[in-house]
């Protein structure tokens, strides 16, 4: 190397390859930790697949091969109370996102755009009602509900849920409706648009990423939910998904039907699987631009 | 068409004062344009005019009719934003027939009238993209498409050019001048640009801390500016302004940076404290010439047709020269004198308005600098 060069660069520097190595290592180092993380969030997934298609001895053996065995289903979709509850969890979960969208998105209008003077109120108490711990609002929650006449009933559930959807549900469509240019809304404004012709003509339409976004969540915590599951129901037949999983039994008592837990797992899985599937479609950016200067 | 009047009209948002009691008559049919530096307040008052933003006391009038209270979509108005606000989910024929539909207008009507004013803006070939399509004077036509298609009485017009590049501009402006003659509706255009302002407007309303400066035509305004906001305002590079020495001025005499300028017969007591002089009135000369402005030679810009000099009156003060022609050779720190003709000369109070003097100005002979 000639010194004589070196005048003009003061900071001392390795050579091109040295750093075409590091390039290398830190790619290399990457997908090694997204691997290791990847293993860790399907490996359950996965063994909870492979012990499903298994039964009696195989049980316990270890192998990671799935042994193709669908008795597990075959028993599973013959029986009525698991059937019934997924129908139910279906019906509960769609219900209470609907419901929650709907509120939502016409509370997110009030609190993102009105120019109401207790909407900071509302939005941070609407915050706080979603911090407080499920087991806090049971027991209230039950009276609520006995006092509703819904308990033992499916209903009951949609209307507790919302507790639960609402709030996140609110947050999001509020936040992105603040996104969206004022002067959209004003132009529709000016059109002749009443307030909820340029909610459902002009906003609405625009909101499509988030509706879908809040909707997926919310339909996954009702989908999901136990605890007021467990409580606000009595009787089998009126009993969500997560619920009838917990109770599912053998032939008899001394049977631990693990193979069948794990095929209903599996089952309970796939529709929200396939939701995100949908939706991830839908939740692409971008369809503002061209509205505002492009 | 429509007039429209706004009477001690003010805003306040929380403890601002953004407009503070504005009269203002808009003749029917007339191009009035806003001008003003940025957070003057003039997007407010259009908004106030539209009914977007609720007037916090006054009046305001349309047509003759009281509308404070009345919402914008009844208004009868149409509003060109300046982002455009072209709805993205719509294509071009849904965008300008939107405010129809929302009218209930039959389907006949409705496709007649979008026909209409495409072939009128020529966009009729656009109708069925999306904005995100267009380039950006297609959307400005699509934009302005949408204000006509409803027949407004009074078009409003916030920054509509702002958005596009020099070129697109002028052609737009020239395509806006053109659409009032053929409409005739009355229009009120907001602007930051002062050409803008100078071309389009029939009259002009110079607006400073949501308080009308002046009111006037473009060239009264740029002759006779009501203070020293509106002489500033207007020209571009702005006018030069000096402060006068008041103690060492006698009538006749005023002392100040540069030397003596001399202005006889200064009509009415009023004391001047500031004179100023457009770039365009001032003339470089040599630093011997009598009655000439003295200063040093900063820099120089060739624009190619024009020529704009910075000459240094004192440490804080550099006044512009601007003339067409050749640039003269003058070298950096080299004393130059400032030539200037009386009635060019404006003369500005110690409340910043402009007083009038007879543009007889007598230059008093032999005055040394």
């Amino acid at each position: 190397m000639k010194m004589a060069m070196t005048t003009t660069v003061p900071a001392k520097r390795y050579s091109n390859s040295t750093y075409r190595t590091i390039k290398r290592m830190k790619a290399l180092g990457l997908y090694a930790g997204v691997a290791a993380v990847l293993v860790y969030m399907l490996f359950p997934y996965y063994w909870a697949i492979v012990s499903s298609t298994k039964s009696g001895q195989a049980l316990y053996q270890f192998s990671l091969v799935p042994s193709l065995d669908f008795s597990n289903y075959w028993q599973l979709f013959h029986n009525p109370v698991f059937m019934g509850a997924l129908v139910n969890s279906g019906l509960v979960a769609f219900a209470s996102t609907m419901i929650s969208l709907v509120i939502g998105i016409l509370a997110a209008y009030a609190l993102g755009r009105l120019q109401l003077s207790p909407g900071r109120i509302i939005l941070i108490a609407v915050l706080m009602i979603s911090i407080f711990p499920q087991v806090v609002v049971l027991s209230g929650m039950f009276e609520v509900i006995g006092w509703l006449g819904l308990y033992n009933r499916p209903s009951a559930l949609i209307v507790s849920y919302l507790i639960l959807t609402l709030p996140f549900t609110t947050w999001i469509l509020t936040s992105f409706i603040r996104d969206l240019p004022t002067e959209l809304e004003e132009a529709a404004l000016i059109d002749g648009c009443s307030r909820l012709r340029v909610l459902t003509h002009v906003l609405l339409p625009l909101m499509g990423p988030a509706i879908a976004s809040a909707g997926l969540l919310s339909f996954i915590l009702a989908w999901n939910e136990f605890l007021f599951a467990l409580t606000f129901i009595l009787t089998d037949e009126n009993r969500t998904v997560p619920v009838a999983i917990g109770l599912l039994t053998g032939s008899s008592r001394y049977e631990y039907p693990f193979g069948q837990i794990m095929a209903a797992s599996v089952t309970v899985t796939l529709p929200l699987l396939v939701l995100v599937l949908i939706f991830q479609r839908k939740i692409v950016a971008g369809l503002t631009s061209g509205a505002v200067k492009g | 068409m429509a007039s429209v009047t706004l009477k001690n009209v003010s805003k306040a948002f929380g403890a601002y004062d953004v407009i503070r009691s504005i009269n203002l008559e808009i003749e029917d049919g007339e191009f009035m344009v806003f001008v003003g530096p940025s957070g003057c307040g003039k997007s407010t008052l259009l908004r106030l005019i539209a009914g977007l933003v609720p007037v916090s006391e006054g009046d305001v009038f349309i047509g003759g009719e009281q509308v404070t209270d009345v919402p914008a979509s009844k208004r009868g108005l149409a509003f060109v934003f300046q982002s455009y606000a072209l709805y993205p989910h719509m294509n071009v024929s849904r965008n300008i027939s939107f405010a129809l539909e929302t009218a209930r207008l039959g389907k006949d009507e409705i496709r007649r009238r979008v026909t209409k004013v495409a072939e009128m803006l020529k966009i009729s070939h656009l109708l069925d993209r999306r904005p995100r399509q267009l380039s950006g004077g297609q959307r400005q036509r699509v934009a302005i498409g949408r204000a006509l298609v409803g027949e407004p009485e009074v078009f409003l017009f916030d920054e509509p050019l702002s958005n596009l590049d020099a070129d697109l501009r002028m052609e737009m402006r020239f395509e806006i001048v053109k659409l009032h003659g053929d409409v005739k509706t009355t229009m009120i255009y907001v602007t930051h640009d002062q050409t803008e302002a100078m071309t389009l407007a029939d009259r002009i309303v110079i607006l400073n801390q949501g308080r009308i400066e002046q009111v006037g035509r473009p060239r009264e305004l740029y002759d006779r500016p009501a203070n020293r906001f509106v002489a500033g305002f207007l020209g571009s590079p702005r006018m030069n302004f000096a402060p006068l020495d008041r103690a060492a001025s006698s009538a006749g005499v005023l002392r100040g940076v540069g030397g003596f300028y001399h202005a006889a017969e200064l009509a009415g007591a009023e004391n001047p404290t500031e004179i100023g002089l457009r770039p365009e009135a001032l003339k470089l000369v040599s630093a011997e010439t009598k009655g000439a402005i003295c200063g040093t030679f900063e820099r120089m810009e060739d624009l190619g047709y024009e020529y704009v000099c910075y000459v240094r009156l004192s440490e804080t003060l550099v006044w512009t020269v601007r003339s067409t022609g050749r640039p003269p050779a003058f070298t950096e720190g080299q004393p130059v004198g400032l030539g200037w003709q009386p009635e060019s000369l404006y003369l500005f109070g110690e409340d910043g308005r402009r007083i009038d003097h007879d543009s007889a100005v007598q230059l008093a002979s032999g005055a040394s600098l």
